[in-house]
C-alpha cells in the first residue's frame, strides 16, 4: 500500500475525472463562497464561468499528476485571474492568511461532492480520492499565495515609483528660473529622476538658471556629491546654469574632509540667495525688505 | 581594552535601501552616544562611503556596529564586512582619485580623514574589512529642537 501522503496515479486520474463531470455543480457552490462572490460583481454566472475556469485547471493537474507541484502548467491559465481575485480581497482590506483561508473554504463543498459518488464513502479508496483533494486545494492555496506576494512587491515597486516622482517637483520660481529642493535619499534612481525632470523643466520653461537646494538631504557622499555634478554639468548642456544651495555647515565641513572639489560650481547658502544671485545676474535688483526698527518713509 | 558599552549589532549590506538604513542606524547610535553635529554627519558620511564599497566592490555584506565606553568617553566601532575580491594593493586604493570603476575614487580615503581611526583588513580573493573608531569629543551634542 502506498504511504499516506502518496497519491498515486490513478487516483490522481480519477479525481481529474470527477472534476470535470461534476465541474457544473462545483461552480455553482463555489460561485456563493466570498472569494468568487465579491470579485466578480457583474452577475452571477460571472462568477460561475470564473469558478469553473479554476475547476478547469484543477482538472488538468490533476489528470497531469502533479498534484503537488505549483508550477504544474495545469495552473497557468487561472494565475491571472487567482493573482485579481487576491488582490481584490487584498484591497478590500483582507490580510494574505485570510485570504488563503478562503481558499481552503473551497475545500468542504468540493468534498461533499466526491463523498457522495462513492457508495461506502467510509472505503479506503474514497479515502484515498478525498486525500488527493485535499492536497491539490492544498497547492491551489499555495499558488494564491504566492500571487498574493507578487503583487505585493509589485505593489511597493509601483508605489517606489510613485514617491519618485512626488519627491522630485521642479518649481519655476521666476522667468528663466526652476528650483529643485531635494529631499531625503538621493540614490542612483532617484538623482536620475531629478536630472531627468530637471532637464525637462528647463527646456519646458525655457529656464536658464536651475537652483538644487539640498536642504533636505542628510547625507552628501562622494555618490551623492558626483550626481550633483553629473546634473550641473547635464544642465550646462543645455544652455542653463546651476546653483546649489541649502549646503548646511557640518555639511560643508564633510565635503571638504571628504576631498570633494566643488569649485566650479556655483553655490549659495540659501534658496533666497541662490534666487536672488540668479536674478541679479539678469538685471534685476533685489533690494532687501526694510528691517525690523527701520525708519518708516 | 575599551569595554563594549553595549552588544554588537549586525546589519546586512546587500542593496540601496539597506545603505540608507545603515545610515540612518548609525547617526542614530551616534547621538544617543553623545557625538556633536558635525562628527555625526563625518562619521555617517564615512559609513555611507564604506558601506557603499562594501555593496559595490565587496558585492555585499554586513556591518557590526559596537557602542564603546573608555573612562567617560563614549565611542562608536563600525566593521564593514565583505567575502569580496579584496583589496590588491592598498596603497592605491587609498589614494585619493584612484577608482577601479567609475566612482571619484574619494570613497576610501576621504573616509579616512572624517574618522579618528580607519584600519583596512583586506586579503586578497577572501574578502575585505574596513574598521573605524571614533570617540566622541567632549563637547555634548546640541539639542535638537531649541535654539
Ligand atoms: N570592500 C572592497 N572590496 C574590494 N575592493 C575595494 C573595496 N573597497 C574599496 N575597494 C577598491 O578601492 C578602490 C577605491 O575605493 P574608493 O571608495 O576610494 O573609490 P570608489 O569606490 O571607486 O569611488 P567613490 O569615490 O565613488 O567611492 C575602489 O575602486 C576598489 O577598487
Ligand atoms: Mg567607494
Amino acid at each position: 500500500m502506498a504511504e499516506q501522503h502518496d497519491v498515486t496515479p490513478e487516483v490522481a486520474q480519477e479525481l481529474g475525472g470527477f472534476l470535470e463531470q461534476r465541474r457544473e455543480q462545483i461552480a455553482q457552490r463555489w460561485a456563493d463562497a466570498a472569494l468568487f462572490r465579491t470579485v466578480f460583481t457583474v452577475s452571477r454566472d460571472e462568477a460561475v464561468e470564473a469558478c469553473k475556469a479554476v475547476v478547469d485547471a484543477l482538472a488538468d493537474v490533476a489528470c497531469s499528476g502533479r498534484l503537488e507541484d505549483i508550477h504544474a502548467p495545469g495552473f497557468d491559465t487561472v494565475r491571472e485571474q487567482l493573482s485579481r481575485m487576491a488582490a481584490t480581497r487584498a484591497q478590500a482590506g483582507f490580510s494574505p492568511s485570510q485570504v488563503a483561508g478562503e481558499v481552503a473554504g473551497l475545500r468542504q463543498p468540493a468534498a461533499a461532492l466526491l463523498q457522495a459518488e462513492f457508495d461506502d464513502p467510509r472505503a479506503e479508496h474514497a479515502h484515498a480520492c478525498a486525500l488527493a483533494l485535499t492536497v491539490l486545494l492544498g497547492t491551489l492555496r499555495l499558488v494564491v499565495m504566492e500571487t498574493t506576494v507578487n503583487s505585493g512587491e509589485a505593489l511597493i515597486a509601483r508605489q517606489r515609483e510613485q514617491l519618485l516622482e512626488v519627491a522630485t517637483p521642479v518649481i519655476k520660481l521666476w522667468e528663466n528660473i526652476v528650483a529643485v529642493p531635494l529631499i531625503g535619499t538621493l540614490d542612483s534612481a532617484r538623482s536620475q529622476v531629478v536630472m531627468e525632470s530637471l532637464l525637462e523643466a528647463i527646456v519646458h520653461e525655457r529656464a536658464r538658471y536651475a537652483i538644487l537646494d539640498i536642504t533636505g538631504v542628510p547625507t552628501v557622499d562622494s555618490l551623492v556629491a558626483q550626481h550633483l555634478m553629473k546634473t550641473v554639468a547635464a544642465a550646462r548642456l543645455m544652455g542653463a546654469h546651476c546653483i546649489v544651495s541649502g549646503i548646511r555647515p557640518a555639511i560643508a565641513q564633510t565635503i571638504v574632509h571628504l576631498g570633494i572639489d566643488l569649485g566650479t560650481i556655483t553655490t549659495r547658502a540659501g534658496l533666497a540667495d541662490a534666487l536672488a544671485y540668479a536674478l541679479g545676474q539678469q538685471g534685476i535688483v533685489v533690494s532687501p525688505s526694510p528691517a525690523a526698527g527701520a525708519i518708516p518713509r | 581594552m575599551h569595554a563594549p558599552l553595549a552588544p554588537t549589532t549586525h546589519l546586512p549590506i546587500g542593496s540601496d535601501a539597506d545603505l540608507a538604513w545603515v545610515r540612518q542606524q548609525v547617526r542614530k547610535t551616534a547621538t544617543d552616544l553623545g557625538f556633536g553635529l558635525i562628527q555625526q554627519t563625518k562619521l555617517v558620511t564615512a559609513t555611507s562611503e564604506l558601506a557603499r564599497n562594501t555593496l559595490v566592490h565587496g558585492g555585499g555584506g554586513h556591518v557590526e556596529v559596537t557602542p564603546l565606553r573608555a573612562g567617560h568617553v563614549c565611542g562608536l566601532r563600525l566593521s564593514f564586512v565583505d567575502a569580496g575580491p579584496g583589496i590588491r594593493d592598498l596603497d592605491l586604493a587609498m589614494t585619493d582619485g584612484y577608482t577601479s570603476g567609475g566612482g571619484l575614487g574619494l570613497g576610501l580615503s576621504g573616509a579616512k580623514r572624517l574618522v579618528q581611526e580607519l584600519i583596512v583588513d583586506s586579503c586578497p580573493g577572501r574578502g575585505t574589512t574596513v574598521t573605524v573608531t571614533d570617540w566622541a569629543s567632549g563637547l555634548p551634542a546640541p539639542r535638537t529642537g531649541t535654539r
